[in-house]
């Protein structure tokens, strides 16, 4: 257990560690001759802070130390698949020859960047069952809307013009219905049943021929499978409509289900989930996108494809088309390659029986995991979880505890807390999903804490509502901060 | 691989959960197709797979071996080592989205700090944590500014200086919206105040760049005077390295600041990951889309950050929010910041000006071959349009073998410039490197 209080201080802003004159990195003497710059063109003054080149490599070492991290310490952060990102990516991906290449370049001099794109939609294919894939979304929410603009398109195409309505279940993350909102779909929710699947009363008596389709997460933000999978798919494909799925679980089903399998007509990955590429604090992530062969066609550009086959002597040719009914660019460039390269290295490394592997092991701690809580916190689902579960954090005799407490207290004991009120149809929601790369050891020390918080929520509450008591800064005030918006450092007055 | 488990380990575990295999965890699923096998190649250890994505790798030719002159939206600067030696630290990549604000100061001070030096280099007020990179920052500022007129002024007006990408993707944002989409056809060379007659009380927004995809410095006063007459909001893209010298657009009126942040600190890395700049007025912070970090105070009085203004998106929100975004570019960023850090106000203006005058000696001397032309009389940053003798494609693959890197094919993105050169001059390149490349011109000028 850290105890990061003692060790450190509050960090001063580079701005408040700023001395006039200072400079911390130097270029060349310029080499050729002055041009003239228009006076009138250029600003009068640049505000940002001078400081030596030792200031800002301990300014922000000492920040990097007012974090945890998967490198400090365990990180249960549901629906985030926080596991151990192999160090063997950060060398991979910054290897010259990935790192030093312009996305422009002719394709005959960088064979081996498309090739590689070539080769993970492959790989990505076969783990999904999917028919066509783009690399190009930068995270999942980006995929999210990808796909969504690809239904669109698809009915469109179809000169299907009614279809405006997008199914999303209440378990849904809140991208799901952001997403459909901003590819101008009108939303319907539909409810849970009792053992957490779909309903599908409700869901049946949505699908008419409105129907754009359903985004679905399977495993649900539960961390359940859904048992009525193929019934939901068949129910809205009868209706005409498409099935989207959210791929931010798929760390439950690699090697074990593949969703093109199950009735799944487009879902995104996330590569920072589930492939291991580092979350970096909140991105950059990768969102790549899989369909079936019926909505191939409608792919954003550039994909990476064999421009000219090769023989026995010759390699392919390698090169980036557009297919023919795209829906266009989704951003510039083609995607994340430096997550790409991460993505790739890890499948390599475990190949298919490691990725399996992966999945069951997820599943397995997920589940040890809620077996050792199930008699202290109210797990709503109670049944097989898959890589992740939902506890609630709360009881009825400790009334003025929250979710947010044990999760505060949870900090104090050297854990990242698991998610919070998330999905919001389990009150006081507490998201639990260890991931595979943990030990027995680190999971029962996580579950000997949980157990210890929920005797202190009793004989102890204020604790907890105090809490977290060992850390560098102690609660912060969120109102605060909504309320008096300070959003940038001093600067000086223009 | 990567799995800590022991037999014992996995034994135990079983029998808490009360099932006898791991298999059995998966009793209940529903499909004919469970287990597959996956049909790809088996795994490999550390060393084999460093060493497969090592000759993978050499099948690229980088910037470090051929003297690159290709920009067109990325480009080849240098980074300082403080840069990714900070950014290969653990506490700051295996984080995630700073949620748990007590355990994740860092990221916060570093993305405020981010904020405040994006508000100083840009000349707004308020700066979000990042978007995926300049294309979509834009077509977040399309968004913003349709949402900011309540969906009532349905017109948005693209420069046709803005980087075909970057259109491309607003275009690709807005198919199934009522947002009507003009100015691309506008003639090249009549400037920014040719849009001012597609202005109308229709128009919710006016999108341009700066220095725009040809290189050029236009100055937006008149337009963006004749935008707030019509009541309609004004994005202007940057170039933030242009920045170092370039007058902030804060000063002449802009509403929006979208940037690709990639000239700050981040390599090429085959177009991404990258970094989206987005600034607004305080006015319309509550209109914008993407995390925010805002200063507060903890428990025991002391400063600290959290994310603030949550109550925008989707996670609080959903069909509600101003965007979609969760996920950001947080790590890109961080790499943002360090590099503003380092270089300061004196650095960043140091390279801007080793860009802006090797780009200037590079054109001077291009001019003067015999059937090369600047095309333009605007004042330019560190790239430039050139009308060439032959097409753009054949001198390129001619410069290949003089492990030169041309600039890029403008004939390939509007009909007329066939035979147009794009071409960016870096601090990378020595005046050395530049006779070098103008001679091979030279030479390749004519088939
Ligand atoms: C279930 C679910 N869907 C979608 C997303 C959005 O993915 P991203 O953050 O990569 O945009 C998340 C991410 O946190 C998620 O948990």
């Amino acid at each position: 257990m850290t105890d990061l209080s003692t060790s450190l201080k509050i960090e001063p802003t580079v701005f408040e560690l700023s001395s006039p004159g200072r400079q911390g990195h130097s270029f060349p003497e310029l080499d050729v001759p002055h041009a003239e710059i228009p006076k009138s063109l250029l600003r009068d003054d640049l505000p940002l802070p001078e400081l030596a080149e030792v200031d800002v490599a301990r300014h922000f070492t000492r920040l990097s130390q007012l974090n945890h991290g998967v490198d400090t310490g365990f990180y249960p952060l549901g629906s985030c698949t926080m596991k151990y990102n192999p160090k063997i990516n950060e060398a991979t991906s910054r290897l010259p020859g990935f790192a030093n290449i312009h996305p422009l370049q002719p394709i005959e001099t960088v064979q081996g960047a498309i090739g590689l794109m070539f080769e993970l939609q492959e790989w990505l294919k076969e783990i999904s069952g999917f028919a066509g894939i783009t690399l190009q979304p930068a995270a999942g929410a980006h995929g999210e809307l990808t796909g969504v603009l690809i239904m669109r398109a698809y009915h469109r195409a179809r000169g299907d013009d009614r279809r405006v309505k997008m199914l999303i279940p209440d378990s849904a993350h809140g991208t799901n219905p952001a997403s459909s909102a901003m590819s101008g779909l009108e939303i319907v929710e539909i409810p849970s049943d009792t053992r957490g699947n779909i309903d599908l009363a409700a869901l049946r008596a949505e699908c008419d021929e409105t129907l754009a389709g359903i985004m679905i997460t399977n495993p649900n933000t539960l961390g359940l499978f859904d048992e009525n999978l193929r019934q939901v798919c068949d129910c809205v494909h009868e209706a005409g409509g498409l099935v989207y799925g959210d791929g931010a679980n798929f760390n439950a089903i690699m090697g074990i289900s593949r969703p093109a399998d199950c009735g799944v007509d487009v879902l995104h990955f996330n590569l920072h989930k589930t492939f291991s590429t580092p979350h970096g604090g909140g991105g950059p992530g990768s969102g790549p996108v899989g369909v079936t062969d019926e909505l191939a066609a409608f792919l954003p550009g550039p994909i990476a494809a064999i421009v000219e086959e090769g023989d026995d002597e010759e390699p392919p040719l390698y090169g980036l088309v557009t297919p023919e009914k795209s829906i266009g660019r989704i951003k510039a460039f083609h995607g994340h390659f430096g997550v790409m390269t991460r993505a790739y290295t890890y499948i390599m490394m475990l190949g298919g029986e490691g990725l399996r592997a992966a999945s069951e092991h997820a599943v397995l701690n997920a589940n040890y995991l809620q077996a050792r809580l199930r008699d202290t916190y109210k797990i709503p689902y109670d049944r097989i979880c898959m890589h992740e579960f939902v506890a609630e954090g709360h009881w009825e005799d400790a009334p003025d505890i929250h979710a947010l407490d044990i999760s505060k207290r949870l900090m104090d004991f050297g854990f990242h807390p698991p998610t919070n009120y998330f999905p919001l149809i389990v009150p006081e929601a507490l998201m639990i999903e260890p991931t595979e790369t943990e030990s027995k050891e680190t999971l029962d020390a996580f579950a000997d804490a949980l157990i210890q918080i929920a005797e202190e929520a009793r004989t102890q509450p204020d604790l907890l509502q105090t809490a977290p008591h060992r850390t560098p800064v102690g609660r912060l005030d969120e109102v605060k901060a909504a309320r008096e918006l300070v959003l940038c450092c001093w600067l000086p007055e223009k | 691989m990567f799995l800590p488990h022991t037999d014992a380990d996995r034994e135990a575990m079983l029998r808490t959960i009360g099932v006898k295999k791991i298999k059995d965890l998966f009793e209940g699923l529903p499909g004919e197709h469970l287990f597959p096998e996956l049909d790809l190649p088996p795994g490999v250890a550390e060393m084999e797979a460093l060493a497969e994505l090592q000759h993978i790798a050499d099948a690229n030719e980088t910037t470090g071996e051929l003297i690159s002159f290709l920009g067109a939206g990325a480009y080849n600067h240098y980074s300082p080592a403080v840069v990714d030696s900070i950014l290969r630290r653990g506490e700051f990549y295996t984080a995630y989205t700073p949620y748990q604000p007590e355990i994740s100061q860092g990221t916060l001070q570093a993305i405020f700090e981010y904020q405040s030096m994006i508000v100083a280099l840009t000349g707004m007020d308020v700066s979000n944590a990042s978007h995926y990179d300049g294309a979509t920052a834009v077509a977040e500022a399309v968004n913003m500014a349709y949402h900011n007129f309540r969906g009532k002024r349905t017109k948005v007006i693209l420069s046709p200086g803005l980087h075909p990408h970057y259109r491309e993707t607003v275009h690709t944002y807005t198919v199934d919206s009522n947002i009507l989409l003009e100015g691309e056809e506008t003639p090249l060379d009549s400037g920014p105040e040719a849009l001012i007659p597609l202005i109308d009380d229709n128009t919710a927004l006016v999108a341009v760049q700066y220095p725009d995809f040809f290189g050029r410095i236009h100055r937006f006063r008149e337009l963006i005077e004749a935008a707030h007459q019509a009541g309609a909001l004004v994005a202007v893209h940057v170039n933030p390295l242009a920045l170092g010298l370039l007058e902030p657009p804060g000063d002449f009126g802009a509403d929006i600041v979208t940037g690709e942040g990639q000239s700050l600190g981040i390599p090429l890395s085959f177009g991404g990951p990258y970094l989206g700049i987005f600034a607004t007025r305080q006015q319309y912070v509550r209109k914008m889309a993407g995390r925010i970090v805002g200063e507060t105070q903890d428990a025991r009085c002391q400063r600290g950050f959290v994310l603030t203004l949550s109550t925008r998106e989707q996670h609080i929100r959903r069909e509600k929010a101003t965007s979609n975004i969760c996920t950001n570019q947080g790590l890109m960023a961080l790499a943002a910041a360090i590099y503003m850090s380092l270089l300061g106000k004196n650095g960043l203006r140091q390279v801007a000006e080793l860009n802006f005058h090797k780009a200037h000696y590079a054109a001077a001397q291009i001019a003067t071959l015999d059937g090369f032309e600047l095309v333009y009389d605007e004042p330019f940053f560190n790239e430039f349009t050139v009308r060439c003798p032959r097409p753009v494609a054949e001198i390129n693959e001619e410069l290949l073998s003089y492990d030169i890197l041309g600039g890029y094919d403008l004939g390939q993105t509007r009909a007329g410039l066939e035979n147009h050169m794009l071409i960016a001059v870096t601090e990378m390149v020595s005046r050395e490197q530049i006779d070098i490349f103008v001679d091979a011109l030279a030479e390749v000028a004519h088939d």
